[in-house]
């Protein structure tokens, strides 16, 4: 086994116990990413450099026996959180140049846990996307099948951590962007609880169902990655200020007697066989490992992605009102004037899936159609989450695909913009409730494709999706497979 | 045709409090451009707003102190369009949640008092500032304003003439300076005011046709601007035109308002509940804390000093114009124990000497220990009314006590009788026409004798015991 191919907890032994130096993981990892980068392009922008650097002040550390929880592990971030000195992109051409002032908050909290930061990971741009093809800085191809997409919009972070190219990454997810991704690549993906993650940093898509959490090639090493990141912070008004417990606690506790939710609104038409079969077998799983599965209704489902796509976009035509071409980022030579300024700006910065949630969000707050669209949604959005809430008094935790198909081709929806929307259909109501859930892997398909199942719970249960997620990921008997790269 | 105005008022006045509203930058006025800013004021991408807890807090002693409803629950919205001044391309407002509604302030005119109704007092948050240079086609954007508390105060259409607006505002602009929440300052920008105006022939109930008016930086710009608005839609309304809805400006210069037609397209704002802040929360126990904290208003504060005391309702105005000005009138009136004189002498002298220096009270040399004693050093008789006229004078030159004026100018007032007794027997014995005069019942002499003492002992004599010598004096032989 190469250093880059090791979870954190793996690393984290043979630091303390081996002597293994972190810059030898981090020379391991750039070793990989020489490799096969050129065929993923994961990255956006690489600081081989600066993780060097950081690597041998991680070894000093360790000789003087300080050891952090992520003391010299090599980890990669999203484009889209803030990085002081930095470029962040957040995958536009209208942000091309643009380098913050300040770190996220998740980003400070991971320097002092001790990682190491690989680079900025590849994203659809502002994170409006299911495959990452809507970058300014190309496409990232699926490890698994070059010929495929990787899932969005945290495509770069999750190829990154199938491919080896780091050993755990962050993204977020506003509809599914970290769980359709993790499903599609094969490794394990969790959206916390909204308000459990700091926000301050992370370039707002959708701010009322942005949240940030970890990529990671196991539950453990979530369980890791989420100790680290978690928690209230005084510079975010709607985080939440709760303690957090200590995510490693719920490995192995075993889900013995818990009764799990399988909603029979998420077993429709369309999903993949393969994945269907898959979901059969999960089900096997955790009946086999002492718990009962129950049939749910969530009867607002059908409403989900219709409420999404009028509260995300009116958020986000609000959020990217800043791009304006005034103070940083893109603005093209030669406006006659202010108007011009802005309109030449910000057509030729933003790219068209960006400016078509622009336009969806602008009309739907226009005067006159803001009670039939955003406040109609807004209440939907209520009943969405009264459907979870009813829910969990039935059982402890709900089992879905996490997607309805597997890695699709590269191309094949870009000019379908419905086809893609419904890439979410399990993962978007999740947000819509706050609640947090993980995608883990939970087979392959026919074609050797990576399939994932989604586990959901209450808002702040994420040690209970610990729990069950690495009591399935113990006993379900994955095939051990790596990307053949 | 008789035509009736009818004026609603909006007011914005800047909050006093030390930081912006939702970051920690300074809230001072006059700093170099971009100074005082941070990566949230300035919308960098990221960034997350955290409501500066005095603010909500100023604008509810604002909605106490103009009897407004404080809701339970209020929350914030983005008011969205496109400006460089405005960092996010949306200001942070309220909107259908505002922290108070339907509330009123009572206006004193002529004809004697008046209701005016609030309609909502909102907080906000200000947008920056454009500086153009005038030799090159460029502007600069000065962000040092961006996210300055604000609250937004929107009147009733209740005001029918132009003096029962600038009334309104005053009592508005007096409130809050008393409140301590906003300097007043018109002409930085800390207080400022929009108007809505309309005619309609007198006896009608429906509105007319408004216009809005902008650009109005002095209480007499105010009366101007609405003076000028209200007789050109008489003109328009007279020769049969109707008046057109629009954004008109203010020209201080010119004297007229002008139409901002083609450089403000009509807004649809899309507003929306901020989804980076939540709900505001406000309980009866933080009301009434509030409530507890609230000074004594300008009306009742007029109330009280004219009838505890007993000082006529103009004087009262006067005193009670500033909380700093009632303090240091009640100050002297304490320490004194003479209210009716001390209002005297600090409408008066001392306010004339404030004036002439265009000083304000917080600067006055001369502290309110000092004039309580001068006035009851007048009382018991130390010194006239007359060299006090002098005293003070050098009071407020040096900032020292009335003793020590005294004792440097050798200002003791004679008030040993036998000292006196001499003086006054040398004037009679020096003015023996007089005397025959006087005792020939030319009484009007009496006061020709007081002048001449006085003039003998350089005005240091006890006006009353001169009086009773003299009478006792000339009265004999
Ligand atoms: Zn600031």
């Amino acid at each position: 086994m190469e250093l880059h191919q090791l979870t954190i907890h793996e690393l984290q032994k043979l630091i303390r116990s081996q002597g293994i130096a972190s810059s030898d993981i981090v020379k391991s990892v750039f070793s990989r990413i020489d490799a096969v980068e050129g065929n993923v392009h994961a990255y956006i922008t690489l600081m081989k450099e600066y993780a060097f650097a950081e690597a041998a002040k991680a070894d000093k550390d360790v000789k003087e026996g300080i050891l952090k929880p992520l003391t010299g592990i090599p980890i990669a971030l999203k484009d889209i959180l803030c990085t002081k000195g930095f470029l962040t992109t957040c995958g536009s051409h209208i942000l091309h140049n643009y380098v913050p002032p300040y770190d996220a908050t998740v980003v400070q909290k991971l320097r002092e846990a001790g990682a190491v930061f690989t680079g900025k990971t590849n994203m659809d741009e502002f994170a409006m996307g299911s495959s990452t093809e809507t970058s300014y800085f190309g496409i990232t191809r699926n490890p698994w099948d070059l010929e495929r997409i990787p899932g969005g919009s945290s495509g770069g972070s999750a190829a990154a951590v199938a491919a080896d190219e780091c050993i755990a990454s962050i993204g977020s997810d506003t509809g599914g962007s970290i769980r359709q991704p993790a499903a599609l690549c094969g490794v394990v993906g969790m959206k916390p609880t909204y308000g459990r993650v700091s926000r301050f940093g992370l370039i707002a898509f959708a701010s009322s169902l942005d949240q940030i959490g970890p990529f990671t090639k196991d539950v453990e090493d979530c369980a890791i990655m989420m100790n680290a990141i978690a928690g209230y912070d005084p510079r975010e008004s709607t985080s939440v200020p709760l303690n957090v417990p200590d995510y490693t606690e719920f490995i192995s506790r075993g889900i013995g007697g818990w009764k799990v939710g399988i909603p029979k609104e998420y077993f429709i038409e369309g999903i993949h066989p393969d994945i269907e079969k898959a979901m059969q077998r999960a089900i096997t799983t955790v009946e086999g490992l002492g718990a009962t599965c129950v049939e749910i209704s969530l009867p607002h489902t059908e409403y989900c992605l219709a409420v999404y796509y009028i509260i995300a976009p009116a958020e986000a035509s609000s959020n990217l009102a800043r791009y304006d071409g005034v103070k940083y980022g893109f603005r093209p030579q030669g406006s006659i004037d202010l108007l011009d300024m802005y309109k030449k700006t910000r057509s030729a910065g933003f790219g068209a899936e960006v400016k078509r949630r622009i336009m969806i969000g602008t009309y739907a707050l226009s005067s006159g159609y803001y009670d039939a669209y955003y406040k109609k949604a807004s209440q939907v959005r209520a009943l969405i989450k009264r459907d979870f809430t009813e829910a969990f008094t039935l059982c402890d935790a709900i089992l879905t695909p996490t997607s309805p198909t597997p890695a699709f081709k590269i191309g094949e929806k870009m000019d379908d913009p419905l086809q893609m929307y419904l890439s979410d259909i399990f993962t978007i109501s999740t947000n819509l409730a706050g609640i947090p859930g993980i995608s883990v892997p939970c087979g392959f398909t026919k074609d050797g494709l990576p399939i994932g199942a989604q586990f959901l719970a209450g808002h702040f249960e994420e040690g209970k999706l610990i729990q069950i997620a690495s009591a399935f990921e113990k006993y379900a008997n994955i095939e051990k497979r790596r990307p053949a790269l | 045709m008789p035509y009736e105005p009818v004026i609603g008022l909006e007011v914005h006045a800047q909050l006093l409090t030390e930081t912006k509203i939702f970051c920690s930058c300074s809230t001072q006025f006059g700093a170099e451009p971009n100074s005082h800013t941070c990566p949230v004021c300035m919308g960098m991408p990221g960034v997350l707003p955290v409501l500066n807890r005095k603010v909500v807090e100023y604008t509810m002693k604002m909605a106490l102190a103009t009897h407004c409803r404080i809701n339970e629950a209020c929350n914030f919205a983005r008011k969205n369009y496109f400006y460089p001044d405005l960092p996010k391309g949306y200001q942070i407002s309220q909107y259908a949640q505002p922290l108070s509604e339907h509330g009123y302030v009572d206006i004193e005119l002529d004809g004697g008092k008046k209701r005016i109704g609030i309609t909502r007092i909102h907080m906000e948050e200000d947008a920056g500032k454009l500086l153009h240079d005038e030799h090159l086609p460029s502007s600069y954007v000065d962000l040092n304003r961006t996210g300055v508390p604000l609250i937004e105060i929107v009147s009733e259409p209740d005001m029918r003439s132009t003096d029962e607006a600038v009334a309104y505002l005053k009592r508005l602009h007096e409130i809050l300076v008393y409140l301590e929440i906003c300097d007043g300052n018109m002409e930085e920008g800390s207080f400022r005011c929009d108007a809505n105006v309309s005619l309609r022939p007198r006896g009608e109930m429906m509105f007319g046709t408004r216009t809005e008016l902008k650009n109005m930086n002095s209480f007499r710009n105010v009366q101007r601007a609405l003076d000028y608005e209200i007789k050109r839609q008489q003109y328009i309304l007279e020769s049969g035109q109707d008046v057109i809805q629009e954004t008109r400006l203010w020209d201080d210069s010119k004297g007229e308002t002008q139409s901002m037609r083609g450089k403000e397209e009509a807004h649809d704002y899309r507003y929306f509940p901020d989804p980076d802040l939540v709900p505001i929360v406000i309980d009866n126990a933080w009301t009434e804390e509030m409530k507890k904290s609230l000074p004594e208003l300008p009306l009742e504060k007029r109330e009280r000093f004219i009838r505890d005391y007993q000082i006529p309702p103009y004087d009262a105005g006067v005193l009670t114009s500033s909380r700093a000005l009632a303090g240091y009138f009640e100050e002297v009136a304490r320490l004194s124990g003479k209210p009716k004189i001390a209002s005297n002498w600090v409408m008066g002298d001392v306010l004339r000497f404030l004036n002439e220096e265009k000083r304000d009270i917080k600067e006055c040399p001369v502290l309110p220990g000092s004039l309580a004693e001068m006035i009851q050093l007048i009382e018991d008789g130390t010194i006239s009314g007359k060299m006090a006229k002098d005293i003070i004078v050098e009071m407020y030159r040096t900032g020292k006590s009335p003793q020590a004026v005294i004792e440097e100018k050798g200002m003791i007032q004679i008030t040993d009788e036998g000292t006196l007794e001499k003086t006054v027997a040398e004037v009679i014995a020096a003015n023996p026409t007089q005397l025959a005069q006087y005792r020939g019942g030319k009484e009007k002499l009496f006061g020709y004798f007081v002048g001449q003492v006085m003039k003998a002992t350089q005005g240091k004599a006890n006006p009353q015991l001169i009086n009773e010598l003299l009478k006792e004096m000339l009265a004999k032989e």
